[in-house]
């Protein structure tokens, strides 16, 4: 079949999915198999439905009757944004925009290019499609929460703007060519960056007057990105063969980690300006607690890229070796690109727990998400009316959502790359 | 290879010799950080001296110059006094937080591989709900919205042993009435008796096979050598209950609403995270142990007990050391509900005129040393149950 071309491989089929065949059972049958099926069972049953239906009871007579989300309600901008110069809010709807463009384009070329990948042979196919709606339920069920909160239709239109925006975008992705991929990944970095000087630049608002879930994505997409060059000089610094580099980096590594996030943050931002040169002006509270969330997040990116510069067999780098590539090639072009590929889904968790961490910055008097919460029970109209349930359950909400959703997406992710299968 | 020997022989020169590259390059980086850390050093030295601060920790010895509640620190004594204070209420909420956390994280995890529907999808929401929510947020909600909304004390008191209101939950406690050092001496060696008689049965029951009951035997030992001591030591204590006054409650033993809001939300938070450690360690004891148990006629219950859990508890030790440090370092964020511990400590004595640097760093270090305690227990522990030879 292949006798002219001996060493190209054909492309393999699809595979089917494997595993056994899916039995069609009966409700009843189903019911008997899994929820009565022994006295014992039967006994878990009915306690658990009695002690789910009295919860959910409860839970939806709070928020649908006796709750008053006056206090959300009028606030919404505050939660949002709080401090931000009301006339400059256009800004951060132009970030938006730019942000949505560049994750529709992002995630559509990476559809073309895995397609491409798959079509190799190359690529790990993910059961599931068409389970986009599932995927993405938590965030738009946090879109809808925020614009039911809101009430405006203007934020509503602006919102359905976005939206179509990504979705456009993403068509556009989709029709790029696959080896575009890497000017798409330039693209959106550059996006990103772009959406951020859009805020701050050209007469814009300093970070020091960001507040509310602006300043938490702010912290967390901010500190992530810088920590995460640190963390992997850390990292190669640990498994360096020089005793004295290797020491350094262990001893940065372990007492950062051994030592609470909030003390970390009462050094940089209660002492951080004793440790500047006399004279110069300390840097704001927000850059200070950056500091702090960035010197603290480097150490746990470290721990993870080392699980990934292990993970690459000794094979790899003797084989760099064999073909005389330096060491600072062989790091550069061998060792890195498979271990940072393998410990993507560990480093979205890291992103998913640093996005709950900046909460801690409301202790050092940030105003952040949970710190609003806190501020806007305090205004003449609510003050003293025990509004904290109300406000404190819609940020929880915020933060479920979008964690919920990055976990799920981590997990997808974590499929296709097929971490652990290799 | 005689042609060859010439060339070998000639030593590279000195800048291109690997091993004096590598020592030069570790000179020039440990000279970099050194320098890095004494500008550091300099500067913070300079910034304290022009503010008329001291540099050294002497503040340590000063009066804290505040009181503590729930404990018996005077504002009289030392701020490292007052540190040892935050510490053990650090300690204390640590460990029960520990215990809880564990118990209610075994019981969620295994509730998530349950054969029942409703269990496992009940188990699921618990995880899937806490998991993803700041823990900050969990202290603030059941500190501020529940426990301090708790009706007044007048209002309620449960069957009058127990009290449970805004002001916290009073227990019966005991109250000393004479010397307690000989009572405790008996009581550690009751304590000893007990592990002596547990092994004894442990032995026996290897060497002969008949049934152990070794906790009913420890624990008998263990009742009758407490109740001996009592009677025989005098009564050296009285039951002390809660009794409502004009000033809150007297008697009895308080836990603050802060301390219960810490210790529930760290347990939910981090039974949460246990939960998924425990299931995923139980789904890595292979299938075959299952099967094999049920071969034997195993109830469900003894399957986990014997076979699942001792196997999966191997596998989640060093996960579950992580966890137990993640709780120890969370109970730092009791400061935002002005739970008294270390962090909290170092907070108040910074404003009450302690240097931030030093005061920062001491607090450093005890989290350090609690860090380096927990690291050292589970490392003895996973050493221990690690199968030799594998």
């Amino acid at each position: 079949m292949t006798a002219t071309r001996p060493y190209v491989e054909e492309p393999l089929p699809p595979a089917e999915p494997e595993g056994p065949p899916i039995l069609k059972i009966g409700l009843r049958r189903w019911l008997k198999e899994n929820l009565f099926s022994t006295w014992f069972n039967t006994l878990l049953t009915v306690v658990f439905a009695a002690l789910l239906a009295y919860a959910t009871y409860k839970l939806a007579r709070f928020v649908f009757v006796d709750a008053r989300w006056e206090v959300v309600q009028r606030n919404i901008t505050n939660f949002m944004v709080f401090h931000f110069p009301r006339a400059e809010l256009w800004r951060v709807w132009v970030a938006l925009f730019v942000l949505a463009a560049a994750a529709g384009l992002g995630v559509g070329a990476a559809g073309t290019r895995r397609e491409a990948e798959t079509a190799e042979g190359r690529g790990t196919r993910v059961a599931g499609r068409g389970l986009v709606f599932r995927r993405v339920a938590p965030l738009i069920a946090l879109v809808v929460v925020l614009l039911l909160a809101a009430r405006s239709l203007t934020a509503a239109l602006l919102v359905l703007g976005v939206a179509v925006t990504a979705i456009g975008f993403r068509l556009l992705g989709r029709s790029l060519p696959a080896r575009a991929f890497r000017f798409v990944v330039l693209a959106v970095l550059a996006a990103i960056v772009a959406a951020f000087l859009v805020i701050i630049a050209f007469g814009g608002v300093p970070w020091d007057d960001w507040g509310g879930l602006l300043l938490t994505v702010f912290l967390a997409v901010a500190g992530i990105a810088i920590s995460f060059p640190l963390g992997v000089l850390l990292a190669l610094g640990r498994r360096s063969k020089l005793p004295a580099v290797k020491l350094v980096c262990i001893v940065y590594i372990e007492l950062i980690r051994g030592v609470p996030l909030i003390t970390i943050l009462f050094m940089a931002v209660f002492a951080l300006g004793f440790f500047l040169p006399a004279g110069t002006d300390p840097p704001s509270t927000v850059a200070r607690a950056l500091v702090g969330l960035i010197l603290f997040t480097a150490a746990y990116v470290a721990e993870i890229v080392r699980g990934g510069l292990q993970s690459v067999p000794t094979g790899q780098i003797e084989a760099a070796q064999a073909l005389g590539l330096s060491p600072t090639k062989t790091t550069r072009l061998i060792l890195l690109p498979q271990a940072l590929r393998a410990v993507i889904p560990a480093l979205v968790g890291q992103f998913i727990s640093l996005f709950k961490d900046t909460s801690l910055v409301f202790v050092v008097g940030l105003t952040e998400l949970l710190a609003v919460a806190e501020i806007v029970t305090q205004q003449p109209d609510f003050r003293a009316q025990g509004l904290i349930v109300e406000t404190l359950l819609f940020v929880a909400f915020v933060y479920w959502a979008g964690s919920y959703w990055m976990s799920r997406e981590s997990q997808r992710l974590e499929q296709r790359l097929g971490v652990g299968i290799r | 290879m005689a042609a060859a020997a010439p060339t070998a022989q000639v030593k590279p020169p000195f800048w291109r010799n690997v091993r004096v590259l590598r020592w030069a390059f570790q000179a020039v980086f440990l000279f970099l950080v050194i320098v890095f850390l004494l500008y550091l050093w300099g500067n913070l030295t300079d910034n304290l001296e022009r503010l008329g601060i001291r540099t050294d920790f002497r503040f340590l010895r000063q009066p804290a110059g505040f009181a503590i509640p729930d404990s018996d620190f005077r504002s009289s004594q030392s701020v490292w006094d007052a540190f040892l204070v935050g510490a053990r209420n650090t300690a204390v909420v640590s460990i029960l937080g520990i215990v809880f956390a564990t118990i209610l994280g075994v019981l969620v995890g295994v509730a998530r591989l349950s054969s029942n529907w409703l269990v496992r999808r009940a188990a699921a929401l618990y995880v899937e709900t806490l998991r993803n929510v700041p823990v900050l947020i969990i202290i603030i909600f059941w500190w501020a919205g529940i426990l301090i909304r708790l009706p007044s004390l007048d209002e309620n008191e449960l069957f009058g042993l127990v009290n449970l209101s805004n002001r916290g939950l009073v227990l019966p406690w005991l109250d000393r009435t004479a010397d307690l050092t000989l009572f405790l001496v008996v009581v550690l060696l009751t304590g000893v008796a007990a592990a002596l008689v547990i092994r004894w049965r442990t032995r026996r029951f290897d060497a002969t096979g008949e049934p152990h009951h070794r906790v009913l035997w420890g624990l008998g030992v263990a009742l009758a050598g407490v109740t001996l001591a009592y009677l025989v030591t005098g009564r050296p204590f009285t039951t002390s209950l809660p009794e409502v006054g004009s000033f809150g409650t007297t008697g009895g033993f308080r836990l603050s609403p802060e301390f219960g809001a810490l210790l529930i939300a760290l347990t939910l938070y981090t039974a949460s995270h246990i939960a998924e450690i425990v299931r995923g360690s139980i789904l890595s004891v292979q299938q075959g142990q299952s099967e094999a148990s049920n071969a034997l006629g195993l109830s469900g219950f003894q399957r986990l007990r014997h076979v699942v859990l001792p196997q999966a508890f191997r596998v989640s030790v060093p996960p579950l050391a992580n966890q137990y440090l993640n709780l120890t370092k969370n109970s730092s964020l009791g400061i935002a509900i002005g739970y008294y511990e270390l962090t909290r400590i170092a907070r108040i004595s910074i404003s009450q005129a302690a240097p931030a640097p030093q005061a920062t760093l001491v607090l450093m270090l005890f989290y350090l040393a609690f860090s380096l305690f927990i690291a050292l227990v589970t490392n003895i522990v996973n050493r221990r149950l690690e199968i030799e030879g594998r």
